[in-house]
């Protein structure tokens, strides 16, 4: 057997929180965990936020965040522990030997400079290769990871080129300097799907046409399963499981990597329904002060219990549509009827009935929520506001509403900061049922929840539509959350509704090219979908 | 958690302070107007910290000094915030035109040096405690009206405030459940500043004539009276200038743990 490029032998990280209000605690972030990478393989990290991937991620470079301390084990490259290592030293092997690809590359690239000097200055910095070699190597790169243009791609500003090049050319700002090891941390999370794969089976090629060995850090276990030799599952800063992808996927063991695998494997059966509860019908929207349509010609309509899906990817006018429902952006033209009434364009003309009936769910729970009101106060405004309940009236509905949404006694008088994602999101659902609405809008609620917690808050709103008939008009990116969930689905693209109608007619063949795109891009669970997908569509645009 | 010394340090101070205004007539060894001893005279058993230009004894002045020097700032404070929060959280969250008349009228007011308005609008205005408190509530409420609007344009973009906007909530509930609770803490340090302003205001005013007026004292006043004295190598000028940065920095010390304690709250903007 090879010795390993990087070796990880019982490596320990510890951190001191300083949570309000109280002492200072210590907490263990990462456990005992052993792992190795040799040349040439992919190692994937995978688990939820808070499982210590990125934190292992950073200790290859024997780097922590502000006061995370490496306390115990060993992280050996090459051979020598860089965990002891003196500053100088981590300082030339940083960027050199082992370079970083973070999640987000609009945050990560200098706006005034130009993509060039940006992703050749770590090779100048170390000294690994004269300026004119760099810049060759550079473009190299940008033609390997299939970027348009690749001889004058350097000369643009970041702002020039889109988040997935964007997320490229940091990839080849990493592997300029020919690195031993290259860290991905959630490179493609903040891509759409469409975007995603494009990146994925980039550096899918540039990781296997360079050598390098690579770390990949993701929550997505269909991702990694397409870039990954090797897997490690955590949970909580200790091992779940470590093995093969093959063995991953296919063979888990663990009962938690089992439930990760299968996970978005609810059955909904399509129900088809009766007279809609809302119907928006030609409606033709664009911001203030702007000459662009975002919404043209949108028309889509859900029946009571019934769920209707709007996918597509970010601009596509998604959000903006239950921006034109809610009266938060008057649409130009077109009707919007709620319950067998018109509704007003804008905000200020609506009933208190329209308001009530009409609810929503945000995507960050966190800041739908006011930080200093209690869950009690939350959730019982609404009774106030709308019923007028007071007391032990309300205290009473309150305790029902969440018995409703399984969170039980004790939560009234907590703040939000006090709850973990999951139950802030429920709380918010609570919030939106206390109306005893017809109709709720949900804002991607999912999309800001690890797998398995999202599959919860799915199962609640299935469960609570079919116990209240209240519709829902889901707006997502994310269509294994639709095929779980809708009765109708809309695509949009372009402020458009490109397909529409029920779940079984959208997503059966024939599609229209954009729809084919989007479902195709969806990664799954299965070891080379990634190479069959690009092979399909390799050969199809050979056909024409 | 524990209170840090600096804060233990400012808040017994202040309450020295408060204490000593509030029961001015029953702590005064003196009357306020009386000339009980010769021009001047040092520090002493029966003068504590001697006498003034009249033979007037400091100390009693200096007590009932304290009084009318916090209430007036304290007065035109609370005033001031009273008046440019709530203008502030108004503009931000009605935004348009509303908005542009409240801040460009605040520009106005602040394009001028707010002394100078100050002596020009006392000049003609009676000179009484009324108008003064007025007058420098309504001068500082500009900037408060700057800062709760600008805390308060970052608040009214969250979810949680567009959410009770579509819930149908008025604009009552909005700035005072919604938005209020979140900008406290900024807000908070801020009167702790403004306070201490007005408290240099007023003796700025007084030393110039036309802030406290006799026979009412303030510690302007009082230095503006015994300015002399420091020709002539006496204490008297520097005992009501060090009462006034006693103050400052003691009220000082406990704003600042107000706002560390404030920001560490439950979810707030610093957690």
């Amino acid at each position: 057997m090879p010795e390993p490029l990087l070796d990880i032998r019982n490596l320990r990280i510890e951190a001191t929180s300083y949570p309000p209000g109280e002492p200072p605690r210590h907490v263990v972030l990462v456990d005992d965990v052993s792992v190795s990478v040799e040349k040439g393989k992919v190692l994937g990290l995978i688990g939820e936020s808070g499982a210590g991937k990125s934190t292992i991620g950073l200790s290859a470079m024997a780097y922590g965040r502000g006061g995370v301390r490496l306390t115990g084990g060993q992280i050996l490259l090459n051979g020598r522990d860089i965990r002891e290592a003196p500053v100088g030293a981590l300082r030339n092997l940083r960027g050199k030997e082992v370079t970083y690809v973070a999640q987000s590359a609009a945050a990560a690239f200098n706006p005034a400079r130009k993509l060039m000097e940006q992703v050749i200055e770590t090779s100048l910095a170390h000294g690994v290769m004269p300026k004119a070699e760099a810049e060759a190597r550079a473009r190299s790169l940008f033609a390997q990871l299939g970027l348009p243009n690749p001889d004058t791609f350097g000369d643009r500003y970041p702002h020039q080129v889109s988040g997935g090049q964007l997320q490229r050319a940091m990839t080849a700002m990493a592997l300029c300097p020919k690195p031993d090891l290259v860290i991905f941390d959630e490179p493609t999370t903040a891509l759409d799907v469409t975007t995603q794969i494009d990146v994925l089976a980039a550096i899918k090629r540039a990781i296997h046409e360079t050598g390098v060995a690579a770390l990949y850090i993701t929550h997505d276990l269909a991702v990694v399963a397409q870039v990954a030799d090797d897997i490690l599952v955590l949970r909580h800063g200790k091992k779940v499981e470590y093995g093969s992808t093959d063995h991953i996927i296919n063979r888990p063991e663990q009962t938690y990597t089992q439930a990760l695998v299968s996970v978005r494997s609810i059955d909904h059966v399509e129900k088809t329904a009766a007279k809609p509860v809302l119907t928006v019908s030609n409606v033709t929207a664009r911001y203030r002060g702007t000459h662009f349509d975002v919404l043209k010609n949108v028309s889509v309509d859900v029946a009571p219990g019934q769920t209707l899906a709007i996918v597509g990817e970010s601009g596509s006018g998604k959000s903006t549509l239950a921006r034109a429902i809610t009266g938060l952006l008057p649409p130009t033209s077109g009707r919007i009827t709620f319950a067998g009434r018109d509704l007003s364009r804008d905000l200020a003309g609506r009933t208190k009935d329209d308001l009530r009936e009409l609810q929503m769910i945000y995507q960050m729970a966190d800041v739908a929520m006011n930080p200093r009101q209690t869950v009690g106060t939350i959730i019982g405004r609404p009774l106030e506001f709308y019923f007028g309940l007071k007391g032990e009236e309300k205290r009473k509905r309150i305790q029902e509403l969440l018995d409703q949404i399984e969170m039980g006694k004790g939560y009234e008088n907590r703040y939000p900061a006090e709850l973990s994602g999951g139950q802030k999101q429920r709380v918010c659902i609570a919030r939106a049922l206390a109306a005893k609405p017809k109709l709720i809008i949900c804002d991607e609620v999912t999309s800001a929840l690890d797998p398995l917690v999202a599959d919860g808050i799915l199962k609640l709103l299935l469960e609570l539509q079919a116990q209240q008939q209240v519709a829902y008009l889901f707006i997502t990116h994310d269509l294994a959350t639709v095929k779980a969930i809708a009765d109708k689905i809309a695509v949009m693209y372009k402020g458009e509704v490109r397909r529409y109608g029920s779940k079984t007619d959208v997503l059966t063949p024939p599609f229209d090219d954009y729809t084919d795109l989007l479902l195709s891009s969806v990664p799954e669970m299965r070891l080379g979908w990634l190479e069959e997908v690009l092979a399909h569509r390799k050969m199809e645009s050979a056909g024409n | 958690m524990k209170m840090p010394l600096s804060a233990l340090i400012g808040l017994v101070l202040t309450g020295l302070f408060l204490f000593v205004a509030i029961f001015a007539q029953f702590l005064a060894p003196y009357p306020i107007d009386s000339a009980v001893g010769g021009v001047w005279e040092s520090p002493s058993s029966t003068y504590l910290l001697g006498t003034d230009t009249i033979g007037r004894d400091i100390l009693s002045r200096l007590i009932y000094g304290a009084q009318v020097t916090i209430f007036v700032a304290a007065a035109s404070s609370i005033l001031a915030f009273s008046l440019g929060a709530i203008l502030g959280f108004v503009a931000a969250t009605k935004g348009g035109w509303v908005d542009q008349v409240l801040s460009r009228l605040v520009d106005l007011v602040m394009a001028i040096p707010s002394l100078i308005i100050a002596l020009v609008v006392l000049s003609v205005l009676p000179l009484n405690l009324t108008v003064l408190i007025l007058v420098m509530g309504v001068l500082d409420a500009t900037r408060v009206f700057r800062l709760s609007r600008a805390v308060a344009v970052d608040i009214t973009v969250m979810d949680y405030v567009e959410a009770a906007r579509l819930r149908g909530e008025g604009g009552g509930w909005i700035i005072f459940r919604e938005i209020l609770p979140n900008a406290l803490s900024p807000l908070v340090a801020e009167f702790g500043l403004r306070f201490i302003f007005a408290v240099l205001f007023i003796s700025t005013l007084s030393f110039l004539g036309l802030g406290i007026q006799p026979p009412l004292t303030d510690w302007g006043g009082m230095v503006k009276e015994n300015k002399d004295a420091l020709v002539y190598g006496k204490s008297a000028a520097l005992m009501p200038a060090m009462a006034i940065a006693a103050l400052a920095i003691s009220v000082n010390l406990v704003a600042d743990w107000i706002l560390s304690r404030t920001t560490s709250l439950k979810g707030g903007r610093g957690a």
